[in-house]
C-alpha cells in the first residue's frame, strides 16, 4: 500500500435546485458527480477535461473554498470536516492552490512582499524578522530577484506573476499543491519556463501536485497518473502511459485525436 | 534562469495628470483659497460677525469700516461671510464624511457577503431612496427639531444610498477575483479580507463619489438653512444669510448676492475638482476610452510607390511590403510591426505564429486598417491587394473590401457580434451591404450559409442572439459571416483559441474544407504550432515585430533555421512525446519600444556572435522558399 496523501470518496457538488419565491423549481446542476480519486505522496495527478466538466469546482472543494454537497475528502488519513477556527489554519498549511490567471490572483494594491508575507503571518504566525528571511528565500526558490519584493503586480509579466503565485502557494510549506490551469494563460516559451520550475520544485521539496488542465500535451509531460472528467464524472483513470497509449473510453479517444500536433497534418482536407 | 527586470511603466502619475487638467486645477485653487480664508477667519482683522449696530444697517459695499457693507441688523457682511463659509464648509465636509463611512461600510459588507445580508441591507437602502431626498431631510429635521447638527445628520442620512450603491457595485465585481480566494487560502478572516484586500481596491470609487457629492452636500446644507431649519440666529451660515437677504433683494441686493456668489464659487470649485479626480481615478478613462478611434488606421503620407515592376509573373493576391505600424503612447513609440514583408498567393494558406506582443495580430489588422488610431499608425510600407494599395485607401473603398473581398474572423465572436441583434440578421446585413440584394434574398442566403457551416437546426438558430449560442456555434456564425460574400482572402485571428480542443478540431476542419471549396486564401494567426500544421501551407514566425523565419510548414518545423524558431519549437510539449525534455528559453521578449540593435533575439540566443548585435539583419533566402533572419541559420547546437 503506497502512501496516499489525499483521497476523495464519492464527492458531489450541485448548484441551483430548490424553489424560487413563486415555488417554481430551479434547475439543478451537478457540477461534480461522485468523484473518487487518490493522490500518492510526491507524485502528480493530472485532471483533464474541457470547459464545464467540473474540474475547477473539484479544485475549489479540495482547497476548502467550496463545501461539498456530499462525499468525503480525506487528507493525510483524516477526514476534512467543516473548516473552522484552528482547523482552517492547519488545513491551509497543508494544501495550497496556484490560480489560473496570474494577474487577477494578485491584489493590484499590494506589493509582492505584502502578498508573500500574508500566509507566513496568518498561517505560521511568524515574526517580522523571520518573515523577511523566508520571503527572500521564496523569491530565490522561484528564481525572481529580491529587488522585486517592493514592486506591485502590474509591473510584472505573466510568467513573473505566475512565479509570485507559486511562491505564495509555497510560503506555508504545504505538502500538496493544486495547480488550476497554471500555464494556460502564458505564452509557449514562458509556459516552458514555469513547467520547468514546477518540476524542479517538486524534486527539491518533495511536493505532491494535483494538476488541472485542458492541455493534454502539458499533462502528459508533467503527470504520473491522469483522470479524465466529462460532465462532472470521471470517465477514465489510468497511469500516464496507459491513458495516452491505450485510451479505453471513447471520450478520451476523441480528446486525444483532437489535439493538433506540430509538424503533422491530421485534419482530413 | 533569472528573470530580467520588470519594466517600470512610463505613464505619468495621478497627481501629474490632475495638474494637466486646467479646469480641475482651477477648481482646486478656488476651493483652497475659500477654505484658507474661512479657516483664517478668527485671526483676520475683521469685525465680530454677531455684533449688531442698528444705526449702521444695510450699508452698501465699500462703505467706511465695512468693505462689503452690512446686513439688516448692521452686522459686518465680510465677517459674516467668512464665518458663514466656515460653518457651511464644515457641515458639508462632515456630512460627506459621515455618509462616506456609513455608506461605504454598508456597501462593502453587502457586496462581500452577498445573498441574505446583501438583500436586507440593500432593500433598506432602496427604502431610503424611495423618498424624494429633500422631503426626507425635511421630515428628519422636523422630527428632530431645527439646528445645524440635525441638518447635518439629515443630509448625511439621505446621501448614504449613493455611497452604498456605488461601493456595493464595485465590491461585487471584486469579490469574485482570485486574489480574494487567495486571501482566504492564506487564512484571512472576513474582516481582514474586507479591510485589507477589498477596501484599497474600492477606494477610488469612494473618492470619486465623495468628490462629486461634496458640492451637492454644501448646496443641501445651504438649502436647509435657507428654509430656517439649519443654522439658528445669530449664527452666520451661507444658507441662512441668503434667506435673510431674500426679503431685501430690491432695496439691498448685495445682502443676498454675496452669500450666493460664495456658494456658487464653492460648488463650482468642488465640482471641477471632482470631475478632474474622476478622470484621473477612473481606470476606463485612464486607458483612453474617451479618445474614440477613427474608422480606419491612419497612414503616414504617400510612400515612394511604383514597386510593381519587380513582382513575379503570377502576381500574388496579397503583397505586404515593408509594413511598419507603430503605436505612440506618451513619448514612447512602440514598433509593433517593424518592416514586415510577405506574399499570399491565391488559394494559399499562410500561418503567422508568434508569442503575444510579437506583432502578428497588428500585422493582420493593418491589412484592413483595423488598428485603432490613436494610438496606432501605419508609418511606412504598402499592402497591395489585387494590385491596389490598401494603405491610405479612402474609407469608402476600404469598407467595400472589408467583409467583401477580404473577410476577418475574430478570436471571440461574443465580443464582435452585436448582442442586440440576432445572428441571422447580422450575417444577412453583411450580404445586403455588399451584394445589394433584398432582405428576403439575403436571409435565404444566410440560411444556406448556416447550413454549410453545419449549424444544427439552422433555421431556428438564425433567430438566436449571440449569447444564446455556445462558443463553437458562435465561431461557426463567424465563419458563415466571413464566407458570406465569397471572399478572396480570409484573415483569421486566433479563431479557435477560446474553444475546447474537441470543438476546435471540428471548427478547423470546417474552415479548411469550406475555404478549399471556395478557393479563398487564408491568413491564420495563432500561437499554436499544432494548429498551423493542420491548416497551413506556409508559415511565418514573428518575433518583436519582424518576421524571423518563413517557409513551407513541414520544412520549418522539421529544420527550423532561426534559433528563436528552433528553441520555441523545443518549448512546445508534444502529445505522444512525454519524455521530450522541455527546454525553456531564458528571459523575455524585448519591449518593442526599446529594441536592441541588430537581432532582437540576440540577448536570449545561445549561439550569439558579436556581428549579431549590430546593424540590420536581412531575411536571407535558404532555398526552396525557406528564409530566416539570422547570420548563422540552422547551426543548431542540439
Amino acid at each position: 500500500m503506497s502512501d496516499i496523501i489525499l483521497e476523495t470518496r464519492d464527492l458531489c457538488r450541485t448548484f441551483g435546485g430548490g424553489r424560487s419565491l413563486l415555488g417554481r423549481r430551479k434547475p439543478l446542476v451537478k457540477a461534480v458527480d461522485g468523484v473518487s480519486i487518490r493522490v500518492e505522496r510526491g507524485r502528480t495527478l493530472g485532471i483533464v477535461g474541457e470547459s464545464g466538466c467540473g474540474k475547477s469546482t473539484l479544485a475549489r472543494m479540495l482547497v476548502g473554498l467550496l463545501p461539498p454537497t456530499s462525499g468525503d475528502i480525506i487528507l493525510d488519513g483524516q477526514p476534512v470536516g467543516a473548516l473552522k477556527g484552528r482547523d482552517k489554519f492547519t488545513f491551509h498549511r497543508k494544501v495550497q492552490l496556484v490560480f489560473q490567471d496570474p494577474l487577477s490572483s494578485l491584489n493590484p494594491r499590494k506589493t509582492v512582499r505584502q502578498i508573500l508575507e500574508a500566509p507566513l503571518e496568518v498561517l505560521l504566525g511568524m515574526g517580522k524578522a523571520a518573515r523577511a528571511d523566508r520571503v527572500a528565500e521564496l523569491m530565490d526558490l522561484v528564481s525572481l530577484r529580491r529587488e522585486f519584493l517592493d514592486r506591485y503586480p502590474h509591473e510584472f509579466s505573466g510568467g513573473q506573476s505566475q512565479r509570485i503565485g507559486i511562491a505564495r502557494a509555497l510560503a506555508a510549506e504545504p505538502s500538496l499543491i493544486l495547480l488550476d490551469e497554471p500555464v494556460s494563460a502564458l505564452d509557449v516559451s514562458v509556459q516552458a519556463q514555469v513547467l520547468k520550475l514546477l518540476k524542479d520544485l517538486q524534486r527539491r521539496l518533495g511536493l505532491t501536485y494535483l494538476f488541472i488542465s485542458h492541455d493534454l500535451a502539458v499533462v502528459e509531460t508533467l503527470c504520473d497518473e491522469v483522470v479524465v472528467m466529462y460532465f462532472g464524472k470521471i470517465v477514465e483513470q489510468a497511469s500516464r502511459a496507459d491513458l495516452f497509449n491505450r485510451p479505453q473510453h471513447d471520450y478520451t479517444k476523441l480528446l486525444l485525436s483532437s489535439v493538433p500536433v506540430p509538424g503533422k497534418r491530421r485534419v482530413a482536407a | 534562469m533569472p528573470a530580467p527586470g520588470a519594466r517600470r511603466p512610463s505613464r505619468p502619475g495621478a497627481w501629474a495628470r490632475l495638474r494637466r487638467n486646467a479646469l480641475a486645477t482651477f477648481g482646486l485653487g478656488l476651493l483652497v483659497t475659500i477654505a484658507l480664508l474661512a479657516l483664517a477667519a478668527p485671526i483676520l482683522p475683521i469685525a465680530d460677525p454677531d455684533v449688531t449696530a442698528v444705526a449702521q444697517r444695510l450699508l452698501p459695499p465699500f462703505s467706511d469700516g465695512a468693505i462689503l457693507g452690512t446686513d439688516q441688523l448692521g452686522r459686518d457682511l465680510l465677517s459674516r461671510l467668512l464665518w458663514g463659509t466656515r460653518v457651511s464648509l464644515a457641515v458639508g465636509v462632515i456630512a460627506t464624511l459621515v455618509a462616506t463611512i456609513v455608506g461605504s461600510l454598508i456597501g462593502l459588507v453587502a457586496g462581500y457577503y452577498g445573498k441574505l445580508v446583501d438583500n436586507v441591507l440593500m432593500r433598506g437602502i432602496d427604502m431610503l431612496m424611495a423618498f424624494p431626498y429633500l422631503l426626507l431631510a425635511l421630515a428628519i429635521v422636523a422630527a428632530l427639531g431645527p439646528g445645524l447638527l440635525n441638518a447635518m445628520f439629515a443630509i448625511s442620512l439621505v446621501n448614504i444610498p449613493f455611497f452604498a450603491r456605488a461601493v456595493r457595485g464595485a465590491t461585487v465585481g471584486l469579490v469574485s477575483r482570485e486574489y480574494v480566494d487567495a486571501a482566504r487560502l492564506c487564512g484571512f478572516s472576513d474582516l481582514r479580507i474586507i479591510a485589507a484586500e477589498l477596501f484599497p481596491n474600492v477606494l477610488p470609487v469612494i473618492v470619486i463619489t465623495m468628490s462629486t457629492t461634496l458640492g451637492w452636500m454644501i448646496l443641501e446644507t445651504a438649502g436647509l438653512s435657507f428654509l430656517g431649519l439649519g443654522a439658528q440666529p445669530p449664527q452666520a451660515d451661507l444658507g441662512s444669510m441668503l434667506g435673510d437677504g431674500r426679503k431685501l433683494i430690491i432695496n439691498a441686493p448685495h445682502v443676498a448676492t454675496l452669500p450666493g456668489l460664495v456658494i456658487l464659487f464653492l460648488v463650482i470649485g468642488t465640482n471641477l475638482l471632482g470631475d478632474g479626480l474622476r478622470d484621473v481615478l477612473d481606470p476606463r478613462l485612464k486607458s483612453g476610452a474617451m479618445t474614440r478611434p477613427v474608422a480606419a488606421t491612419a497612414a503616414a503620407g504617400t510612400q515612394e510607390r511604383g514597386g510593381g515592376q519587380g513582382t513575379p509573373v503570377p502576381p500574388p493576391l496579397l503583397s505586404v511590403r515593408d509594413l511598419q505600424t507603430h503605436f505612440t503612447v506618451g513619448h514612447e513609440v512602440y514598433r509593433a510591426v517593424n518592416g514586415v514583408s510577405f506574399d499570399v498567393q491565391a488559394g494559399e494558406a499562410v500561418g503567422i505564429v508568434g508569442e503575444s506582443g510579437s506583432g502578428k495580430s497588428v500585422t493582420a489588422m493593418s491589412i484592413l486598417g483595423l488598428v485603432p488610431t490613436p494610438p496606432g499608425k501605419i508609418v511606412g510600407g504598402e499592402i497591395l491587394f489585387q494590385g491596389t494599395d490598401l494603405v491610405g485607401l479612402p474609407l469608402r473603398e476600404l469598407q467595400n473590401i472589408r467583409g467583401g473581398k477580404i473577410a476577418y474572423i475574430f478570436q471571440d465572436p461574443l465580443t464582435t457580434l452585436n448582442p442586440l441583434f440576432t445572428v441571422g440578421v447580422q450575417v444577412a446585413e453583411t450580404i445586403q451591404r455588399h451584394q445589394g440584394i433584398g432582405r428576403a434574398a439575403a436571409m435565404a442566403r444566410t440560411l444556406e450559409l448556416f447550413e454549410s457551416v453545419q449549424i444544427p437546426d439552422a433555421k431556428d438558430r438564425m433567430g438566436a442572439y449571440p449569447h444564446q449560442l455556445s462558443g463553437g456555434q458562435r465561431q461557426r456564425v463567424g465563419i458563415a459571416m466571413a464566407l458570406a460574400n465569397e471572399p478572396d482572402l480570409i484573415i483569421a485571428d486566433e479563431p479557435t483559441t477560446a474553444l475546447d480542443v474537441t470543438t476546435q478540431a471540428e471548427v478547423l476542419r470546417l474552415l479548411d474544407t469550406l475555404r478549399r471549396e471556395k478557393g479563398a486564401a487564408l491568413i491564420f494567426i495563432t500561437h499554436d504550432f499544432g494548429v498551423v500544421s493542420e491548416l497551413c501551407d506556409r508559415v511565418l514566425v514573428m518575433y518583436a515585430g519582424r518576421i524571423v523565419e518563413s517557409g513551407p510548414v513541414a520544412q520549418v518545423f522539421a529544420e527550423p533555421a532561426h534559433p528563436y524558431a528552433r528553441r520555441l519549437l523545443d518549448c512546445v510539449p508534444i502529445l505522444g512525446q512525454p519524455e521530450r525534455s522541455i527546454d525553456a528559453i531564458p528571459g523575455l521578449p524585448p519591449a518593442v519600444n526599446d529594441l536592441p540593435p541588430g537581432c532582437a533575439f540576440a540577448p536570449r540566443c545561445d549561439q550569439v556572435a558579436p556581428p549579431c548585435r549590430e546593424g540590420n539583419i536581412e531575411l536571407r533566402d535558404l532555398g526552396a522558399g525557406h528564409a530566416a533572419r539570422c547570420l548563422f541559420p540552422g547551426q543548431a547546437a542540439s
